[in-house]
Order: C-alpha cells, then sequence, then structure tokens
C-alpha cells in the first residue's frame, strides 16, 4: 500500500512507472525506488525461503545488513532487494522452494 | 581487475550527519576531501527524520531531519567535498583505502580517515521473529517517509525508546493503525513529549510487557503479547493475541565498526552506547594515528551530537594534518564541545555523557 497523503510530507509525488517482473508476475514500481518497496507496496512480503527449512523471510532492516531480503534479479542471485533501486524490465525471482536441499 | 588510484587529504567514510559535517570542515579548512558512500544518495537517516528535532537554537531545534539534511548537501557541496555515491569502502590498510564501485575498484590514499558509519538496529529473538512483517522500526520508517510505502495496516511496537515512539507516531500519520507500544522495563525509555503523542492518540504504552510470539503461516498475523515479572520472565497465563499484521522492533542499535576492526585499533565495550566502540581521544582520533571516528560507530546517540562529533573530528584532522594551526583549532573545537555537552547534559542525556567520559577515560590509560 502507498501512502499517498501525508500530513508532513503533502501528497506523494509519483516518479515514473515503469513494469518489472516478479515470480512471473508484471507489476507496476517506481523507477529507482529499493525492490523491495514496490514489492512492499504490493502487500509482497516474503522474499525467499530459508533454503534447508522452507521458512519465509522478508524485509527486516532495510539498510542492506540482515540479508533476509536478497532476491535473484536478472539472473544475479543473493541481490539486498532492500538496497537495489528498480529499472524498468527488471525480472525479479524468490528462488521459493518447498525446504530441503535441490 | 583494473584499479584507479586516487589521492585525498582526507577521506570520510559513510554520507551520514557525522560523515557531512566532518568533510564539511575539512573542506572548508582547504583539505582535499572525499566523502564515499554505498548508498545511492547521502543523508544517512536524515531524509525519513520528518519530526522537528531538539536541542537549543544552535542545534536547529525545531528544524525537520530532512532539512538538516539538505542543508548538510547544500553546504557540502559550497564546501567542495568530493561525493562518491553507490560506493562501497570494504578495505583499511593504514593510509590506504579500497573502494568497489560499480565492479571497478578504486584505492584511496589519504593523510586522514574518518569513519562515520553508523549503526544499524538490534533484532530480537522470540517464536516467530523471523516472519516476514517483523521489521526493525527504523526500516519501517525508511518506508512510510521515505519511499511512502506501507508495509502493514497494524502494528505492535516493541520498544519505548525514543525510536519506537517516533515511528509509532509516524506510521499513524502514513495511516496505519498502532495496536500497542510494548516496553518490557517498568518505564517509558524516550522523551515524555513523544511518548504523549502517542497516548492521546490513544495508543496504549504497555509497559512490563513483551511480545512472546509472532503468530502466523508466511507471515505475521497476529502478535501474542504477555505481561513479565521483574525477572523479565512472562508470567503464565498473561498472554494475549493482538490482530496485528507487522511488528516494529525499536529495540536499540549497535555501532557499525567493522572497518575500525579491519584497521586494527584499539576497541572498548561500552554497553550503554551500544556495544563494541572504537577508542578514541577528546579529538575523536582512535589509537590509529591516521584513524579518525564520529558519529554514532563512536556510541549510538543521535543525530545532533553526530553532527557535532563530525565537525571535531574534521578540525581536529585538518589541524593534524598542518593544515590550521592549534590556535584556530583550538578555537573551533572549544565551540563544538560546549555544544556537545549541552546535547549530553539532562536526565536522558547523563547517562551517554558518563559512558562518553569512560571511554576518554580509558584512552587515556591506554
Amino acid at each position: 500500500m502507498r501512502v499517498e497523503k501525508h500530513p508532513v510530507l503533502g501528497d506523494r509525488e509519483v516518479g515514473r512507472l515503469v513494469s518489472i517482473t516478479v515470480d512471473g508476475k508484471e507489476i507496476q514500481a517506481v523507477e529507482g525506488e529499493p525492490i523491495a518497496a514496490a514489492l512492499l507496496a504490493q502487500g509482497m512480503r516474503v522474499m525467499r525461503k530459508t533454503p534447508r527449512y522452507g521458512e519465509p523471510r522478508g524485509v527486516f532492516c532495510g539498510i542492506g545488513r540482515c540479508t533476509d531480503c536478497i532476491m535473484t534479479v536478472d539472473g544475479v542471485p543473493n541481490v539486498r532487494t532492500c538496497v537495489t533501486p528498480v529499472k524498468g524490465g527488471m525480472v525479479v525471482t524468490s528462488n521459493l522452494r518447498d525446504g530441503g536441499k535441490e | 581487475m583494473m584499479t584507479e588510484r586516487r589521492t585525498f587529504d582526507v577521506l570520510v567514510v559513510g554520507a551520514g550527519p557525522a560523515g557531512l559535517a566532518a568533510a564539511i570542515e575539512t573542506a572548508r579548512r582547504g583539505a582535499r576531501t572525499l566523502l564515499v558512500d554505498e548508498n545511492g544518495k547521502p543523508g544517512g537517516q536524515l531524509f525519513k527524520q520528518i519530526h522537528k528535532f531538539f536541542g537549543s537554537h544552535e542545534h536547529r531545534a525545531g528544524v525537520r531531519g530532512y532539512d538538516i539534511g539538505r542543508q548538510l548537501l547544500e553546504d557540502a557541496a559550497g564546501a567542495g567535498v568530493t561525493v562518491m555515491l553507490d560506493s562501497v569502502v570494504h578495505g583499511l590498510f593504514e593510509n590506504r583505502v579500497a573502494i568497489l564501485q560499480a565492479g571497478r575498484q578504486i584505492t584511496v590514499e589519504a593523510g586522514r580517515i574518518i569513519l562515520a558509519t553508523g549503526a544499524s538496529e538490534n533484532a530480537v529473538a522470540f517464536p516467530g521473529s523471523t516472519l516476514p512483517g517483523v521489521m526493525g522500526a527504523g526500516a519501517i520508517q525508511t518506508m512510510i517517509n521515505v519511499h511512502r510505502v506501507l508495509p502493514g495496516k497494524r502494528i505492535v511496537m516493541l520498544g519505548s525508546g525514543n525510536v519506537g515512539l517516533i515511528v509509532s507516531y509516524q506510521l499513524m500519520q502514513a495511516g496505519a493503525e498502532v495496536l500497542a507500544l510494548v516496553e518490557a522495563m517498568p518505564s517509558i525509555g524516550g522523551y515524555g513529549v513523544h511518548a504523549a503523542k502517542i497516548r492521546r492518540a490513544g495508543v496504549p504504552i504497555l509497559i512490563g510487557t513483551t511480545i512472546s510470539r509472532a503468530l502466523g503461516h508466511g507471515k505475521v498475523e497476529g502478535v501474542e503479547i504477555a505481561t513479565v515479572g521483574p525477572d523479565f520472565k512472562i508470567i503464565a497465563g498473561s498472554e494475549r493475541v493482538l490482530a496485528a499484521d507487522t511488528v516494529g522492533l525499536a529495540v536499540g542499535l549497535t555501532p557499525l565498526a567493522e572497518l575500525a576492526w579491519m584497521a586494527g585499533c584499539e576497541f572498548v565495550f561500552s554497553p550503554r552506547l551500544g556495544g563494541h566502540v572504537p577508542l578514541h581521544d577528546e579529538n575523536m582520533r582512535t589509537t590509529l594515528p591516521e584513524l579518525y571516528v564520529a558519529g554514532d560507530i563512536t556510541g549510538v546517540e543521535e543525530a545532533s551530537t553526530a553532527m557535532e562529533e563530525g565537525r571535531l573530528a574534521g578540525i581536529a584532522a585538518a589541524e593534524s594534518l598542518g593544515i590550521i594551526d592549534a590556535a584556530a583549532a583550538a578555537a573551533d573545537k572549544d565551540a563544538v564541545r560546549r555544544r556537545i555537552d549541552v546535547l549530553r547534559s539532562g536526565p536522558f542525556g547523563e547517562g551517554r555523557r558518563t559512558a562518553k567520559a569512560e571511554i576518554l577515560k580509558q584512552r587515556a590509560l591506554r
């Protein structure tokens, strides 16, 4: 959900909207915002599942330290989505697995 | 890999309030200054601070954090600071700094290096604490105020320090509902004025209470809170569930001191200031002659103190390079130190002031 109106900051200035693909689904995102922000705006909270037990993980620290929000972006694995800006046409996948080894 | 080499008088790592202030002071005094930050934009955490700052007029009281940030950026540009963004400092070897920028390796040699790397939020473990929807309060603040995204609609905040209080209020400003702010300690940690604002808005502040579990499949779907006894253990039977979809953790910060560890300077453990911090003197100089520190890396405080420490480190670094003489430096440093003393005064500043004094004492002993 987007914060459209704000008592201190005023109306949200909408940047350039672009499309990105997240696990095969096309979503609208603001160019330059962190990938994680674009996903949270769509209510998408699970960025990955842990390799061994398949537990879901999402954004925790938001500053690129905890690596809970890593996803595969344009074929590059383990990208920290909270500090990686959106570019139009990005393909993002969450490496979701049901647990256990591949 | 091709390595580019550059030389500066002063290199500052981290473009938050401390780093910007340090770079402004060195550049204004004529030092060729490079400011490096791993993020795409400078300002550190200032641009998510939409509340008005405290302190006196000379501490920019009543000015909102993002306006202070804009001013610092203007000043840095005016002073001629070279700013390098999207650039990760990953190595520090005496006067040489290794920087990675978009796959490119850059080595910078600098006469003085000032680390202003800040701090990171602490986590706390409880069943369900790894579920998506459990976030650092600072991370929530960035999402709502900078990116204008609400990560959830019904929030339980843990921790009643200023971060927990302020972010709870700002969540409401952003349109979320804060179901409760819980605090295990027997009293509220932050300023009464912040607590009063959220209480007036109808948010219960539950002291002597903690989060016992986050519930949900795949994401937070409820939060169980419970009363704790004087031993901080959960009192059986006191558990109750709130219909929250998000948890904010405001349980303190830890200095980000990896580069100082790598450099090999001495450390001191200061629980009051967030953990291990580089041992430093009254000039913000570490036990390594070329290395200075400023801001949260020297112990977690707040942005106003971080800026003053940055100024102090900048003036002292310029002095040690011989760019300004001792008399000029002494007057400038005294003025900064007087302002720092004011920021660390009063009942809320007392603990920090004592902890900081202890660091200087330890430095003098070694």
